[in-house]
């Protein structure tokens, strides 16, 4: 297992945002993580990678605790991310910014090196024309992909990739997909929030479905998409969930 | 070595190096001193921009490491008698330890909290020194001329702390262009963009961060020592004046903060002006309302400063100008 969740909660005051979330990860494996909005699939990576220590519960990275270890021990360990908001360091080219992920990722590459590595990753991501670009004149779409290959150019061995399709249109969103299969073919472990389900449904191995802060459903796509517990969590109407999961619609409109 | 070839390294060095020489072409005493004061301003600048252009952190209290570097080495050339050499690196490493300690605690903030803080570790370091008998409180300490002696005169020593100003001034040039180049920048500029995200990709931010305040805080201390040796006097009202840590920042700014040249022109710009302003009758009290309405200009229209805005306008300036 590259990642082991136990028992994981995380309080906001008095919002309970994860409670007790378990969940553990094989090495070279897809997993999808969905649920409605609010339902704490960034609070749950935000807890992976250490930008909050959780309230309860341990977390184990290669069988190694990382419980409450800083982001940049974890990235230092192997474990890249990118954000569901787009994080550009605007005032730096898009070379640097990737350049920043090779030098302080796992590899620990030195500028000359680092630059090499970068471009290599930003023609990989389709932004190579753009590398003399200050970040911030990129559109959303560019700015996407930076973020992904700012992940890739630390040469992790788990992805963390928060909606990257998120407002994408749909030549670009087929585009994306296509570019995380080519990760996951390097051996990268991948987990992946989505609101797009037919990209979910796709590309992952296997799926998880977070409600309110609690794990509702685990299984391959074809399972999840039938369990009534999420058709009901996405729909809010018990009946009207199982009027359409009877209706032949197989979890389609989700 | 690569670097010597970058026309960006040189040209800096190159400014302060003609500026530099010319006094001593003309072997003339009163160009010493306009020069003389250029180099501080450039020399804080420079320092300052290490923090606040590099790692975007903007600190009022500065100049309590000038302030604190000046006092170290003054009290060791008077009290105990250290050669000037010997008393300069003290003059560094005291502050940069006190910048160690403080930045420890106070790098945990961000934004305006940080700048708060900073305004207060400037007051409570003048009240500290007013109070503190064995660094002469609030009247200060003398030089005994005596010690010019040692340097040929006073004649002489006053052209030896010149030349160890202008050496001293070089060498930050040369540390603002390393760093500006290297991996630790890159860090440091990942932080300014965005301390969050520079941490998720790896960045060790409280160690990085407080490196760089330490390196911004070593060479004013010396700048001090060279500036209150050549006064042979140091008060605490003249060794912390919070004016003069905001006048440092609009130095930066006004060049180009995160630049290495940009300090260069800020300082020296901005010298000559208040030097202008101080002898003109119409602003000979109010100069440092002039400082404001730069600062306030330069934030709203040329947010990048002088050298910010060239490199962004002229194309073919970009490898010169760094």
């Amino acid at each position: 297992m590259i990642l082991e969740i136990h028992d994981v909660s995380k309080n906001f005051g008095g919002l309970q945002a994860l409670s007790d979330v378990s969940l553990s990860v094989p090495e070279g494996e897809i997993l999808g993580l969905i649920g409605p909005n609010g339902a704490g699939k960034t609070t749950l990576f935000n807890v992976i990678n250490g930008v909050y220590p959780p309230t309860n519960g341990r977390v184990f990275f290669q069988s190694k605790e990382v419980t409450a270890k800083k982001p940049y021990h974890l990235a230092k360990m192997g474990l890249a991310r990118t954000h569901q908001i787009v994080q550009p360091l605007e005032e730096l080219t898009v070379r640097e910014n990737v350049m920043v992920g090779a030098c302080f990722g796992k590899e620990d590459h030195g500028l000359g090196s680092a630059r090499e590595l970068a471009e290599e990753v930003l023609d990989f991501v389709g932004l190579g024309e753009r590398k003399d670009q200050m970040a911030a004149s990129l559109n959303v779409a560019q700015k996407k992909r930076l973020e992904l290959a700012r992940a890739l150019a630390a040469r992790p061995t788990l992805l963390l990739l928060d909606e990257v399709l998120a407002g994408l249109n749909p030549s670009e969103i087929s585009a994306m997909i296509e570019t995380v299969a080519e990760i996951r073919e390097q051996g990268i472990t991948i987990i992946m929030i989505e609101h797009v389900m037919h990209a979910v449904m796709n590309v992952s191995e296997r799926v998880v479905v977070l409600d309110y802060g609690r794990l509702i459903s685990e299984g391959t796509p074809e399972e999840v998409s039938h369990d009534p517990k999420v058709i009901e969590a996405y729909l809010g109407d018990p009946k009207l969930a199982e009027e359409i999961a009877s209706g032949g619609q197989q979890g389609g409109g989700l | 070595m690569k670097i010597l070839r970058k026309p960006g390294f040189w040209l800096p060095i190159m400014l302060v190096l003609l500026l530099g020489l010319w006094p001593v072409m003309t072997d003339n005493a009163a160009n010493r001193e306009v020069v003389n004061s250029i180099l501080v301003s450039v020399a804080l600048a420079s320092s300052l921009n290490i923090l606040l252009g590099y790692t975007g952190y903007v600190s009022f209290g500065h100049i309590v490491f000038f302030g604190f570097g000046a006092y170290t080495g003054f009290y060791l050339m008077s009290e105990q008698g250290w050669p000037i050499y010997a008393a300069m690196i003290m003059a560094g490493l005291v502050p940069a330890v006190l910048a160690y300690l403080l930045g420890s605690a106070i790098l945990r903030l961000r934004g305006a909290y940080f700048a708060l803080a900073t305004i207060g570790i400037n007051e409570a370091a003048r009240a500290f020194v007013k109070n503190f008998d064995p660094l002469g409180g609030s009247v200060g300490m003398q030089l005994n001329f005596q010690i010019y002696n040692d340097y040929g005169g006073a004649a002489q020593a006053l052209w030896l702390t010149y030349y160890l100003l202008l050496g001293v001034t070089i060498v930050i040039l040369i540390v603002s262009y390393l760093v500006r180049f290297s991996k630790f920048g890159l860090g440091l500029m990942a932080i300014r963009e965005n301390e969050d995200a520079a941490e998720v990709m790896g960045v060790v931010a409280p160690s990085a961060k407080t490196r760089a305040y330490v390196i911004s805080a070593f060479f004013p201390g010396i700048v001090g020592l060279l500036f209150f040796f050549k006064n042979a006097t140091i008060l605490p009202g003249d060794a912390f004046r919070l004016h003069l840590s905001i006048e440092t920042i609009v130095m930066v700014m006004l060049g180009g903060a995160g630049t290495v040249l940009g300090p260069v022109l800020g300082g020296a710009g901005y010298q000559r002006l208040r030097g202008t302003l101080l002898v003109t009758p119409l602003f000979r009290n109010v100069q440092l309302v002039v400082a404001g309405v730069l600062l306030l200009t330069i934030i709203l229209f040329i947010p990048a400063g002088v050298v910010g805005w060239l490199r962004y306008h002229v194309r073919g300036l970009r490898r010169v100008l760094e």
